[in-house]
């Protein structure tokens, strides 16, 4: 019965989501206030229906309900019951629907926080939402419908995949969707500027806190299933350039650089096609990350074409949504205008080269990923593009890119003569440069990388400081807090996320330059010395888990003979699957991870014999999720500003004041 | 260079963003070149399809039986097939979870002159949707009984 409501539900959704996709489209065209009325209740009752299916696919997991498929594919009794909730989106069917739940929560969203957006542009957000909002539940409801019945109904179920039964997996998928889903928000307001031909720096304003808050929620998402798969694959990587990586790195990018774009949309006017450009491009990349995970084109290029339903479904609709939005672009950008000029050196200029850079090398992302799947499409053979190309190509173009960080807030809007530009940041770099080369040398031992990602990490904070300090001396308030009060909190949150990209290179930095790894064999007693510190293995003891059985290792650590830790890493096999999991014992500190994993046992007596054992040294690591942390926490500190609030509260008209100062301007 | 008009400095833009694509450009085509890994199957390289001393993939199942541990160190031997040739491989280091006698693996590595794949890297099938692409493409070929000669064709440009 549950399902039937669930599945029930999802119906009337799809109704109403057409209701929503075209009736306050056509009352904005027709001038109908009635129609474009339609919006706000019809995006409410969609959620509240979406939702409704949600609870009720959550609920068949929770009561271990196997006569539904997905949930006899996905969970199992034994599965403890965060794990069974955090199954409902452990699925294809499940994932899509919480896809569809984050869509109409965002529209939801959006009906409660524009009170005073003009109607028609309200109701064409709201309209293209809804369409995007049909298509993926007809994509549900057609083909991966999650509440299919299997008949008979399965005694027990398959067990959710060990991988993801980790508390990292229960909230990783939520914030990566809320991020990717969130740029439909910009992603609308930008069709809904084209189609009504109104373009301006209001525009700007409404569309920045959504793209900031999606942007932060995926910084967070990507940040949270890097280090997921730091401690579970028991590689010890955080990053691999997988094309599911990949697939949320680029949307990532192309947010990122539309952040940037947008706020020199909002406060110059500027860059205007360009902005909605980019918003189409970086919603575009979302979609086409779900695409690559969702259709099963990464498993196997194959496998799609012997399945085509879902892929080809997928492949159609963003057809549609890219091909179509990029021709309403091509039709409309004419009318909404390039926007104000500005010199060579300038806030402008440096944004824009930012710009360049980061959708230049999302390019370079997106054609690893997919040349690949190209060539193995057209049977050309296969092949595989690993971690060396795209460290070979993404870090040399994001380099100057980080550089223009250091310049970018401090240039004035405009004009920003280089003179004055060195005076201003010549301590910074002086500081820099001096840090950085010195470093290294302290630090272990010195090579061009690290002296030159320390460099960028440590110019970001010198510079940042002395934006801040300059500030602060040209204030005409009195009193420091007085002074630190006069600035914006968007100020702040765009410090906050700079710092926090300094934060990440710096782990990236470090740990690519200085961790030691060493597989070895370890009979029980042996000691293996890595990194100043002396591992002692004790041997494994076997014991059970809730739904594995468990053998846990015992290594001792000590430096200079001195007892620090002792570490427990585990190795599980799950009762359901047979599937082996190794889980990582990992000792945290600021300055970097000391991280051990079971390999094998290397004799056939798996308790008393020798071990395969994985020992990572892996300094300052942590700082890269603190990073993205920062990043993220900068991006809601930014939304926090007032302005954001006051623009709903004052008439359209006045807001669209600068605009027109930099029309007439130019 | 202040005042320059709009349309020479829009055409200027322009420039700088073809630089950066003609850069980017050079290390995508450079970095092809130096890090593009090609996969091949225990067939071709029966075949001699395979290039020696650089890196390529091999993909195909463990074969049955066929693993063996050296004493005291963490070297091991086992034979990928894909049901029509084998290949034997070398590997140092810890194999992955799911690393098992007939089921899916990916090894990278360089062919010697013996005839045996030096492994620098296994990759075994994780799940559905972390499986390296060649593993999966390997194992269902494999799994579908593909024969020697649908393998053959299969070949293609590699």
């Amino acid at each position: 019965m549950i399902p039937e409501l669930g599945h029930f539900a999802l119906i009337l959704a799809l109704l109403v989501a057409i209701a929503q996709g075209t009736l306050p489209m056509a009352g904005a065209a027709l001038d109908k206030p009635r129609l474009m009325g339609l919006a706000r209740p019809a995006a409410r009752a969609q959620f509240i229906l979406v939702a409704v299916a949600f609870v009720c696919l959550a609920a068949s997991f929770v009561g271990n309900d196997f006569s539904v498929q997905n949930v006899a594919a996905n969970s199992n009794s034994e599965l403890p019951l965060h794990y069974r909730i955090a199954a409902t989106w452990g699925s294809h069917e499940g994932s899509l629907l919480l896809w569809v739940l984050m869509l109409t929560g965002w529209t939801f969203a959006v009906t409660f926080f524009s009170r005073n957006l003009p109607q028609a542009l309200l109701a064409r957000v709201i309209s293209v939402m809804g369409l995007v909002s049909v298509g993926f539940l007809a994509f549900l409801l057609f083909t991966s419908n999650p509440f299919d019945r299997l008949i008979p109904p399965a005694p027990e179920g398959r067990d959710l995949n060990p991988l993801l039964q980790d508390p990292g997996m229960v909230i990783h998928p939520p914030m990566l969707y809320m991020g990717y889903v969130g740029f439909s928000v910009a992603f609308s307001f930008a069709i809904a500027a084209l189609i009504g031909g109104r373009l301006d720096a209001t525009w700007a304003r409404w569309s920045r806190p959504w793209t900031t808050v999606a942007w932060a929620f995926l910084t967070i998402g990507i940040a949270l299933g890097s280090g997921w798969a730091y401690y579970t694959l028991g590689w010890g990587g955080w990053w691999f350039w997988d094309p599911v990586e990949n697939a949320s790195f680029m949307p990532w990018l192309t947010g990122t650089a539309l952040i940037h774009s947008l706020a020199v949309t909002e406060k110059r006017g500027a860059f205007k096609s360009w902005t909605v450009l980019l918003a189409i491009l970086a919603f575009s990349l979302s979609l086409l990350g779900t695409f690559l995970v969702r259709s099963g084109v990464l498993t196997s290029v194959h496998a799609f074409a012997t399945d085509p339903a879902r892929g080809v479904f997928i492949l159609a609709f963003l057809a549609i949504v890219v091909g179509g939005s990029l021709a309403l672009f091509a039709w409309r950008a004419g009318k909404v205008g390039l926007g104000g000029g500005f010199d060579v050196f300038s806030r402008e200029s440096a944004l824009l080269a930012n710009n360049i850079l980061l959708i230049v090398a999302m390019a370079s992302v997106l054609l690893g990923t997919l040349y690949p799947l190209f060539l193995d499409a057209l049977n050309l053979g296969k092949i595989s593009v690993g971690p060396p190309y795209f460290d070979a190509v993404f870090y040399p173009l994001l380099a100057p890119a980080v550089f223009l960080m250091g310049i970018g807030p401090i240039a004035r809007w405009s004009r920003a003569p280089l003179p004055e530009l060195a005076v201003r940041l010549k301590w910074a770099l002086a500081v820099a440069v001096v840090t950085a080369v010195a470093l290294p040398f302290v630090l272990g031992r010195w090579t061009p990388l690290v002296a030159l990602g320390l460099f960028l990490a440590l110019w970001i904070v010198a510079s940042s400081a002395a934006n801040l300090w300059q500030r602060l001396a040209g204030s005409h308030q009195r009193g420091l807090m007085a002074k630190l009060a006069a600035n914006s909190p968007s100020y702040y949150g765009m410090l906050v996320a700079h710092l926090g990209v300094a934060v990440f290179i710096v782990g990236v930095t470090l740990v690519k330059g200085y961790e030691r790894e060493q597989d070895v064999r370890m009979p029980i007693g042996e000691s293996v010395a890595a990194g100043g510190y002396e591992f002692k293995f004790l041997g494994v003891t076997p014991g059970p888990g809730p739904n594995y059985r468990a053998v846990t290792g015992t290594v001792e650590v000590r430096k200079d003979g001195r007892l620090i830790e002792t570490l427990r890493p585990e190795k599980r096999i799950y009762n359901a699957s047979g599937q082996t999991m190794t889980i990582a014992a990992i000792a945290t500190e600021l300055t970097g991870d000391r991280y051990v994993s079971l390999g094998e046992p290397l004799s056939n007596d798996d308790i008393s014999g020798a071990w395969g054992v994985r020992i990572y040294i892996k300094p300052f690591v942590d700082w890269i999720w603190m990073g993205a942390f920062l990043m993220a926490l900068g991006g809601l500190f930014a939304v926090s500003d007032r302005r954001y609030r006051l623009v709903t509260k004052r008439k359209v008209a006045v807001a669209a004041e600068p605009a027109a100062t930099v029309a007439a301007a130019e | 260079m202040a005042k320059l008009k709009p349309r020479y400095r829009r055409l200027g833009w322009i420039f700088a963003g073809l630089a950066v694509l003609g850069v980017a450009a050079a290390l995508v085509l450079n970095a092809f070149r130096s890090n593009l890994v090609f996969f091949y199957t225990p067939t071709q390289i029966a075949a001699k399809e395979a290039p020696q001393g650089h890196p390529f993939r091999v993909g195909g199942l463990v074969e049955a039986g066929s693993l063996a541990r050296e004493p005291n160190s963490l070297t091991v031997r086992f034979r990928v097939t894909d049901t029509a040739q084998t290949i034997p491989v070398t590997f140092t280091g810890l194999l992955p979870d799911l690393f098992k006698e007939g089921k899916g693996v990916v090894a990278q590595g360089t062919l010697g002159a013996d005839g045996v794949f030096h492994a620098s890297e296994v990759l075994a099938k994780h799940d559905e949707n972390y499986m390296p692409p060649e593993a999966a493409d390997a194992v269902k070929k494999a799994h579908d009984g593909m024969t020697m000669k649908s393998l053959v064709t299969t070949k293609g440009g590699s």
